[in-house]
């Protein structure tokens, strides 16, 4: 009897080499010749370039060459936006290095080529660059105004796109409620442990790009548009990379500029960036302004919702900056019913890094705006945040479910998630608590906070991505090969990056083909090897790529079965498949997968129009998202004296259908709960008036330690998806939509009754403190 | 330039050094030693934690020069004979890492802190690594590993 691989916590494959220290990060490599490259960096948040003098730095000992903006000017081309979200969206030029103005601190403006990184760095001191000056513009509503400075010539407004669904004036029409809410999404800056590194080489003709990148695949076809390397002569590698989380996932100046250098040079070279280098120039996280009315009766049922969002883009529109926003456009509306919703969204230039995706990519910062003004609705009208969610949602017989932006809730059961996680959190012992607090003028006061959130995740069916007028599909590759002695090779077109693809999909093919789980090996992140691909984001590795996998094996199996029919001198029709061997029905007459893989290796035997192989692929394109969804309960204690907030319990029972590896979503659910956390309590990325970022340092930019964080308490309901064969849904990033709304809720629920109704995340002590003596006065 | 001669994971080097020169830089550009990654340069993250003479360091916050007849154990050198140090092997029992970038500093810091408290609470080990930082883990099971692999470590010393 073999025991079903998946749903087993297998311990993972990927983790000996990361435990002994035999990794591949990008910076680990090296190659015979190799130069090391620095970006000298822009002091300036907006400046005229007037002059570059690099000759300072090209005698230098070691240096073997420096280059500016306008050296490079010619062949460097600019960096691509697949994502024109509207017809008169403004995409401006984006030169990798700047050539004539600089538009964020950070910019790159010059380089150094030299035999080591000592050498490189110091070489840059030597550079000269004169600037002139030019107004930043940090403040998005400021930069809306006809009188600011405008960090393009077309003006500071990207795009503006409007959605409705239904009468959005009748819902307001007399509405016996209406909440109305200003909520700040901060800026964040996303983090990856691995800060980013490159390695470009070429033989004179071919070239070989190793990155540290989300996105082998979408890379090295953006990177052939933009630097005219033939796709064909261009691998691109993405080695052992640590984590993420949508910063990868990016076309980055420093990945085009190593390949032209490596052109130029003819000699392999290298580039690892510093953290307060990446903490400028990795792309940024949020940054939203989200203005949000809701309308109800009296008794909490919500008639409609309007959404107004500003949105930073920074000083440019990089590889997915316009779509981020819009990414939450199907999703403000979340789990509830409603009769009218309105969402708008103006994308706006600053000088400033440029946003894109970050954990959760638009759908968090819509969860984080509905669940608030859930709980605001429920103050409003007096009634518990749970019982105003259950007046509103989708009721679990009413799947699948149209929802009002557009979208079709395949499955789900929101009272059942509900239900379990009010009784592993005590919810009912811990109210009471908190009206004893409350009683007893506690200093310190409890706060419960509630998000009953959704997500559309396994980015994408291919025909919702044409109607975004996004530039690629969303399809997923992956092939298998039975080798000669029956172990198998899998190769995956998603590109891992901590996420535990081999393990995962090592146990779909286990039990697809009936082989060990040993016997089983995952090929990823090489465009030579994998050639075919859409990489990792967007929770859609698994319910796309994993997918893909199965029905390779699907088709691997049954070519196995036509042999296997031959050989056995039956019909196909007679064979039965079970614990990786084909049996004639009613006998004992039997032929392993591993023997006909060994069959097809000798191939001296095989029926007619039989060809030697037992390989496969194919390409697995959803017919809808899949839409994970939970229910996320905190507890938070409140020093009203210190504004110190202190994270008591938090509980989390997540619906993300079948599951593969319990062990491995257990992980992604307890770092995304603890991302969402950073952002609630922790992590703003600050620019001064003049532009300058501040938080450039780890000492600066304060990421949560193990000593700030509690246990959480994981559990999970199952109603399985719809819309692929393994009935998953994704899990990367669920934690991160919901516990975000969760904590600020806790917050703000602890607030209430000293008159306080948001506060601006992060929620730090002085922001809880000020926010405790604005009403004290 | 300073020649210094230093141990590592049981190997003595003799080395010309820049003054400058950090010791994780040592480690991985002229030792080979790429276990060690760094992960920022204000000594924050604790991804390049290595044991100088018996006790964590950030190898990023040590001048090569420091370790001059020094004993440094890298992640590289921490099991024996092919076989995985009692900590490696929770961490992976627990699921203690994902991306594994702060997995080496992460694994030398948890030994560390045994060394004061063989037996650590929960709050013990959260405050013990509050100078390593993970983004991939939320550290629940790093600290469900730390208090096994301690556990394990315990044992193997007291087992005759």
């Amino acid at each position: 009897m073999t025991v079903q691989e998946v749903g087993q916590p297998r311990r993972r494959k990927e983790d000996a080499k990361l435990l002994t220290g035999r990794t591949q990060w990008t910076d680990n490599l090296s190659r015979p010749g190799m130069l090391h490259v620095t970006f000298l960096r822009s002091p300036m948040a907006h400046a005229r370039i007037t002059g570059v003098d690099v000759s300072g730095a090209r005698g230098l000992p070691g240096v073997v060459a420096a280059f500016s903006g306008q050296d490079l000017a010619a062949e460097q081309g600019s960096l691509p936006c697949a994502w024109p979200v509207t017809e008169d969206i403004v995409i401006p030029d984006h030169p990798p290095m700047a050539v004539s103005e600089v538009r964020y601190v950070g910019e790159a403006v010059a380089c150094v080529i030299a035999v080591d990184r000592y050498r490189a760095a110091d070489a840059l001191e030597a550079i000269e660059v004169d600037y002139e000056p030019l107004p930043a513009v940090v403040d998005m509503t400021q930069a809306l105004s006809a009188d600011s400075p405008k960090v393009h010539e077309t003006g500071n407004k990207a795009y503006e796109m409007t959605a409705d669904f239904g009468d959005i004036e009748a819902a307001f029409r007399d509405a016996p409620v209406v909440v109305d809410r200003t909520f700040v999404q901060q800026r964040l800056i996303p983090t990856a442990m691995e800060p980013r590194a490159i390695l470009a080489d070429t033989d004179g003709e071919s070239f070989t790009l190793w990155s540290s990148t989300q996105i082998p695949h979408v890379l090295r076809v953006m990177l052939a548009v933009v630097t005219g390397i033939p796709e064909h002569k261009l691998r691109v590698i993405a080695p052992d990379v640590g984590g993420g989380f949508g910063s990868k996932l990016q076309v980055t100046a420093e990945e085009v500029l190593c390949l032209l250098l490596a052109r130029k040079l003819g000699r392999p070279v290298k580039w690892t960036e510093s953290r307060s280098e990446g903490n400028l120039t990795v792309h940024h996280g949020r940054d939203q302004i989200q203005h949000v009315r809701l309308a109800a009766e009296a008794d909490g049922r919500i008639r409609g919702l309007q959404v107004s969002l500003l949105a930073d883009m920074g000083a440019y529109l990089m590889l997915l900056t316009p779509g981020i926003p819009l990414l939450g456009a199907s999703m403000c509306n979340a789990i509830y019913k409603m009769d009218a919703y309105q969402f708008n969204c103006t994308g706006v230039f600053t000088t400033k890094m440029p946003t894109d995706a970050y954990r959760g990519a638009g759908r968090p910062e819509a969860t984080f705006l509905i669940e608030r003004m859930m709980d605001e609705l429920a103050a409003a009208v007096n009634v518990d945040p749970i019982e105003v969610r259950r007046r509103n949602w989708i009721r679990h017989e009413e799947f699948p479910y149209a929802t009002i932006s557009g979208l079709t809730y395949d499955s789900g059961n929101y009272e059942a998630a509900t239900d379990r996680a009010l009784s592993l959190f005590g919810y009912d012992k811990l109210r009471a608590e908190q009206a004893d607090r409350r009683d007893r003028g506690d200093p310190v006061q409890l706060g419960i906070g509630v998000s009953t959130y959704t997500e559309m995740c396994g980015l994408a069916p291919s025909r919702w991505l044409a109607d975004a007028n996004f530039g690629a599909g969303g399809w997923e590759h992956g092939s298998v090969r039975m080798l000669p002695t029956g172990k198998v090779e899998v190769i995956t077109g998603t590109s891992p990056h901590g996420q535990g693809h081999v393990t995962s999909w090592s146990q779909i093919v286990a039990d697809a083909l009936g082989v060990p789980f040993e016997d089983v090996t995952v090929l990823h992140g090489d465009t030579a090897i994998a050639h075919k691909g859409m990489d990792t984001y967007g929770s859609r590795s698994l319910v796309i790529g994993g997918v893909a996998v199965l029905k390779a094996c699907e088709k691997v199996k049954e070519k196995a079965r036509k042999l296997a029919a031959y050989v056995l001198e039956c019909s196909p029709d007679d064979l039965e498949f079970e614990a990786g061997a084909f049996k004639v029905r009613g006998t004992d007459s039997s032929k392993t997968i591993q023997e006909l893989a060994y069959a097809t290796f000798t191939a001296h035997d095989l029926p007619e129009g039989v060809e030697p192989n037992l390989d496969s692929d194919a390409t697995f394109d959803p017919d809808n998202y899949s839409f994970p969804h939970g229910t996320h309960l905190c507890a938070v204690e409140v020093d009203t004296e210190t504004g110190m907030v202190k994270l008591r319990s938090y509980v989390a029972v997540d619906d993300i259908g079948k599951v593969v590896n319990p062990l491995i979503v257990e992980g992604q659910v307890h770092g995304g709960i603890a991302q969402g956390i950073a952002q609630a309590l922790f992590e703003e990325a600050t620019y001064d008036a003049e532009g300058n970022l501040l938080t450039t340092t780890m000492a600066d930019y304060l990421l949560p330690s193990a000593a700030d964080l509690p246990m959480f308490t994981l559990d999970r309901t199952e109603t399985p998806a719809t819309s692929n064969p393994l009935g998953a849904k994704g899990v990367g990033e669920a934690g991160t939509i919901a516990s975000t709304p969760a904590v600020v809720n806790a917050v703000v629920d602890a607030l209430r009754p000293y008159g306080i109704e948001d506060v601006r995340m992060p929620c730090t002590p002085e922001r809880v403190w000020r926010a405790l003596e604005g009403v004290r006065r | 330039m300073p020649r210094i001669t230093v141990t590592v994971d049981g190997i003595t080097y003799e080395e010309e050094v820049e003054p400058r020169l950090l010791l994780v830089h040592l480690l991985r550009e002229r030792l080979g030693k790429t276990g060690t990654p760094v992960g920022c340069d204000t000594s924050n993250c604790g991804a390049c934690t290595v044991m100088l003479d018996g006790k964590s360091v950030k190898s990023c916050s040590v001048l090569a020069v420091q370790a001059d007849g020094g004993d440094v154990v890298t992640i590289e050198g921490l099991g024996a004979a092919g076989e995985m140090h009692p900590m490696q092997r929770a961490f992976h029992e627990e699921h203690a890492l994902q991306c594994g970038y702060c997995t080496p500093g992460m694994v030398m810091a948890a030994i560390d802190l045994l060394r004061e408290d063989p037996e650590p609470s929960e709050e013990t080990i959260r405050q013990g690594l509050e100078g390593n930082l993970c983004r991939c883990t939320g550290y629940c099971n790093i600290v469900r590993a730390v208090r096994k692999g301690a556990q394990e470590m315990g044992q193997a010393v007291s087992t005759p």
